[in-house]
């Protein structure tokens, strides 16, 4: 049996230490830590609850859009403001471009160098990575020519030693199967997606000032006037601007993304096998394609247990518990209980070993994370359980491209619940929205043509036309999966904040009966060839898109001191 | 040298760009450094002659967002190069390496390049409870931090949590973060790019700067250099002729919104905050907030999560100013105004200080810049 710790665990935003135990070539047994905490929740305690947004979006700097928009719903909620159309359409857009942005970073940036081996391209004939690339795609910058420009490029990088970002990596590792000329494809669009991805988030420069940390929220709506005549509004020429953003990112999607994503998956298909982790999926619901509370919601809300796709379930926040057996906080009642988000409590209790440490105590308290539950269960959230929730109900463009994605890789829809699944429901989730982001902008558009131009629900604005004491809950589907803000506010000012996070669903330890979380459960199985280079860990966990710093929260009800922590 | 010169030549040429490309970049970057243009060939002569320095990347109590920010670099697209230029040699968000593997790439640079390596750190340095709040690889930050920051030529504190504190150390302080300068006193050749995130322009201004002349730029007492936190935002505004006129936005979405009016009721902070945004704009000059219709936030100042809060509550008011004031004078006496309130308190603060978990009530107004009933704004915002 061999100890195997993977910290830092690169290529995510935070930080997130992996430790397993690897035997016979593979995972018996593995434990997910977070190692950061900032307390952003009691940092609100006593603030404006309209300011909240701005603090809350900073809890994470890559889905930088997240934050605020669950923070702005649970503040309507709470006053009963209620958002015009025209900011449930810029907010859509706002979301939806966000999760085209942040899934093609992923793949590229994030997680193809687990399967794409950058000196093997070396090796690659320009000419065959032409014919290869030809071959899956239409896209125009596919010429011999311009493969052997970016060979050379990265032999330029090799030879002169400096690797930076690519040096000390597993190149050469066995378990990299792509012949060199897929590897070169791959490169180039790596390359590629770095310019795509800071041409295509111009978008939210229109929408929101600047990105990362848009700067448009407002409680009750957005701040970017609309008026199709005037230079300092969202106008004919910020709109003609976004379509062309937009119908080039469903291009880049369309000729690049998807035809790399299925053929890099098509060498590696015994990933289908690895990694289904805990098999239950929950869906908060997202893209409210109408307004009020009732509006349909473009991809729906539910619950999936035990991979049994003919059943789902309506989502109910009232199941949703978490739990702190395995975290370093204590409960007053005990920590073998778990408690609703309204009534959760954080006295934050570090028992883990005093820096510099070798291994954490996986036996107590290991992780900055708690363990949320829904019902009792561990839940998967992110694209995976969108596109699974979705295709169960019916929504047809997601079955369509479902079938599409498992007919060209010729595998069943089992393969679905596996690592290399919840990397093709991610890019099948990019087509359906960079599809469906330029209805949600000619919707704007005939909206400022017939002359509505409300952004705000002003009348809630003023904070003496709230309730003296009220409650409330924001949901929002980030690109990492459900997320929800619960806000109590009194006489004006946050009582307590809470936020229960997608992170915080899949990479949190185990909980009172011993449940391992969705990484966790995901990595037992995995393969291992070499301890030393455990790639196929980084393989599964990059596969939920790791987000640490969002995951890490802590709620102080009763106004506690903060820092009684025990180190021992 | 030569061969340095070759390499980059043959880069530029890989890439698709021209040499004429090349130099209107530099030109570009005598204006972001506010340095004449006749300097720019001085700038392409000495980045073309520049071996490439070696830099980490370290992350901390941070969200990322400035390592999103180094990401949409490009402005022209060359801009990229020059950051290649660099060889960045560990940025746990996007480098390959994981584990000891990433570990060992730092640590190699920290030994072979002791003392010629450039440090970026992101997010604030936990320094409560024993450092348990932020580990990397078993290690605390501090360690770290004192460690790499230490050993360095130069330690840029990127984005306002590892120039200030920022959001982590925001009153009550949960986990006693400081930012670098205070965590690790000393340091020599510390340069503070604080703003929430930093603008990465900002960021190539700086090593350009940095590669051109082999030392840094001239910085503020916050230790930011003055070519980006120069002036205060209110000074270079757009909308500072409606400021000047007492053209308000009243209501989100109103007419004054809509014709791009001045946002100083609605909170803005654009008079005490120092920084180049609408000189040079986000995401390769596409925008910027006060462009898209919202107040500036104060961001690139230190303890503004503190001192700018509550962001919609406006700056205190001053003699002369106001709707019913005679136009001719309110541009004069208000920049007056808001002068003094800054120099009266460094920063003005509003409404509660939140001091180690107990609100305390704090100066709403400083004296110095007390409104006479008549004068003041008929709405005075939300200040209780």
């Amino acid at each position: 049996m061999t100890h195997v710790v993977v910290d830092p665990v690169t290529r995510i935003e935070g930080h997130l230490r992996i430790e397993a135990e690897v035997d016979g070539g593979a995972v018996q047994d593995a434990w997910s830590s977070s190692t950061m905490f900032r307390g952003i929740e009691i940092i609100l305690k006593g603030r404006d609850p309209r300011d909240a947004w701005a603090f809350t979006q900073r809890i994470c700097g890559v889905c930088t859009t997240v934050h605020a928009i669950a923070s702005i719903r649970a503040v309507e909620n709470a006053i009963g403001a209620e958002p015009p159309p025209n900011a449930r359409l810029l907010r859509n857009l706002i979301m939806a471009s966000q999760m085209v942005q942040d899934h093609v970073v992923h793949f590229y940036h994030l997680h193809a160098l687990d399967w794409v081996d950058i000196v093997s391209a070396l090796s690659a004939d320009p000419g065959a990575t032409a014919s290869l690339a030809q071959s899956i795609s239409d896209w125009p910058l596919s010429s011999e020519r311009y493969f052997a420009g970016v060979a050379e490029r990265v032999k330029g990088f090799v030879e002169r030693g400096q690797l930076g970002p690519f040096g000390n990596a597993y190149w050469g590792h066995p378990a990299y199967r792509l012949p060199p000329e897929a590897n070169l494809m791959a490169v180039a669009h790596y390359l590629e997606a770095l310019d795509w991805q800071r041409e295509f988030i111009k978008i939210h420069a229109y929408l929101g000032g600047k990105n990362p940390h848009l700067q448009s929220f407002l409680v009750g709506g957005q701040a970017t006037p609309l008026d199709l005549n005037q230079q300092a509004s969202i106008n004919i020429t910020t709109i003609a601007a976004m379509q062309q953003l937009i119908a080039k990112a469903k291009n880049f999607v369309e000729k690049v993304y998807i035809p790399d994503l299925l053929a890099v998956a098509s060498f590696y298909k015994d990933w289908a096998g690895y990694g289904s982790g805990v098999g239950n999926y929950l869906v908060y619901g997202e893209f409210p394609d109408g307004d009020g509370p009732d509006a349909p919601l473009f991809l729906p809300s539910g619950v999936i247990r035990n991979q049994d796709l003919s059943t789902v379930e309506p989502f109910d926040p009232d199941k949703v518990t978490e739990y702190v057996t395995h975290s370093w906080y204590d409960y007053d009642a005990g920590n073998d209980q778990g408690l609703h988000p309204f009534d959760g409590e954080t006295n934050p209790n570090y028992t883990g070993p005093q820096p510099p440490y070798d291994r954490l105590d996986t036996d107590g308290a290991y992780s900055w994370l708690k363990s949320p539950r829904y019902d009792g269960l561990a839940m998967e959230v992110g694209p995976l359980s969108r596109m699974l929730v979705a295709y169960a109900s019916g929504h047809e463009r997601v079955q369509e491209l479902v079938g599409f994605a498992l007919g060209q890789l010729g595998v069943g829809p089992e393969a679905l619940f596996s690592t290399l699944g919840r990397v093709a429901a991610r890019g099948i989730e990019t087509l359906v929205l960079a599809e469906k982001l330029d209805g949600w902008l000619s919707e704007l558009a005939d909206n400022m043509g017939r002359g509505d131009l409300a952004i705000c629900d002003n009348s809630k604005w003023d904070p003496s036309t709230w309730p003296k004491e009220c409650t409330g809950a924001g949901f929002h589907e980030a690109p990492r999966g459900a997320l929800g803000h619960w806000v109590h506010i009194k006489d004006g000012e946050i009582a307590r904040y809470q936020c229960v996070v997608p992170s915080t669903w899949n990479a949190g330890p185990r909980d009172a009966m011993g449940q391992p979380g969705p990484y966790e459960a995901a990595l037992i199985g995995n393969p291992v060839e070499n301890p030393e280079q455990p790639l196929e860990i980084l393989r599964t966990v990059h596969s939920f898109d790791p987000c640490m710093a969002c995951g890490v929260h802590v709620l102080d009800p009763r106004g506690r001191e903060l820092v009684k922590v025990r180190v021992q | 040298m030569a061969e340095s010169r070759n390499w980059f030549l043959e880069e530029l040429e890989r890439r698709g760009v021209s040499r004429r490309d090349f130099l209107g970049f530099c030109g570009v970057m005598t204006s972001v450094l506010a340095l004449p243009k006749s300097v720019g060939a001085q700038i392409a002569e000495a980045i073309e002659n520049k071996e490439k320095p070696t830099l980490v990347w370290l992350e901390f109590q941070d969200c990322a967002g400035n390592s999103e920010s180094f990401l949409r670099a490009g402005r022209p697209n060359v801009a990229d190069i020059i950051l290649d230029v660099l060889s960045v040699d560990y940025h746990e968000t996007i480098m390959a390496a994981a584990g000891h593997q990433a570990e060992e790439a730092l640590a190699k640079v920290v030994e072979e390049k002791a003392g010629a390596y450039i440090v970026v750190v992101e997010g604030s340095i936990p320094t409560g409870a024993n450092g348990v709040y932020c580990t990397i690889g078993g290690k605390a930050a501090i360690d770290i931090a004192r460690e790499v920051c230490g050993g360095a030529a130069a330690t840029i504190a990127i984005g306002t949590c590892a120039a200030f504190g920022g959001l982590p150390a925001a009153a009550p302080n949960p986990t006693g973060a400081l930012s670098v300068a205070d965590a690790v006193p000393g340091l020599k050749n510390l340069i503070n790019l604080p703003a929430c995130p930093a603008n990465v322009e900002n960021l190539v201004g700086l090593v350009v700067y940095y590669l051109t002349f082999n030392r840094f730029p001239a910085l503020d007492k916050y230790r930011r250099p003055l070519f980006a936190y120069g002036k205060s935002i209110h000074d270079n505004c757009e909308r500072r002729a409606h400021f000047d006129a007492g053209q308000y936005v009243e209501d989100w979405g109103d007419e004054g919104h809509r014709i791009g009016y001045c946002l100083y009721k609605k909170g803005c902070k654009g008079p005490v905050t120092f920084q180049n945004c609408p000189n040079i704009g986000w995401n390769e000059n596409t925008n910027w907030p006060i462009g898209c219709g919202h107040p500036c936030i104060g961001c690139a100042e230190p303890d503004f999560w503190d001192k700018m809060t509550p962001f919609y509550s406006h700056l205190p008011s001053f003699p002369g100013f106001g709707l019913h004031s005679n136009v001719d004078k309110v541009g004069i006496l208000a920049t007056a105004g808001v002068a003094a309130a800054f120099a009266a308190h460094g920063f003005v603060q509003l409404g509660k200080r939140y001091m180690h978990g107990k609100q305390v009530e704090a100066a709403v107004e400083p004296a110095a810049a007390e409104p006479s009933k008549q004068s003041a704004p008929e709405e005075k915002g939300d200040q209780s």
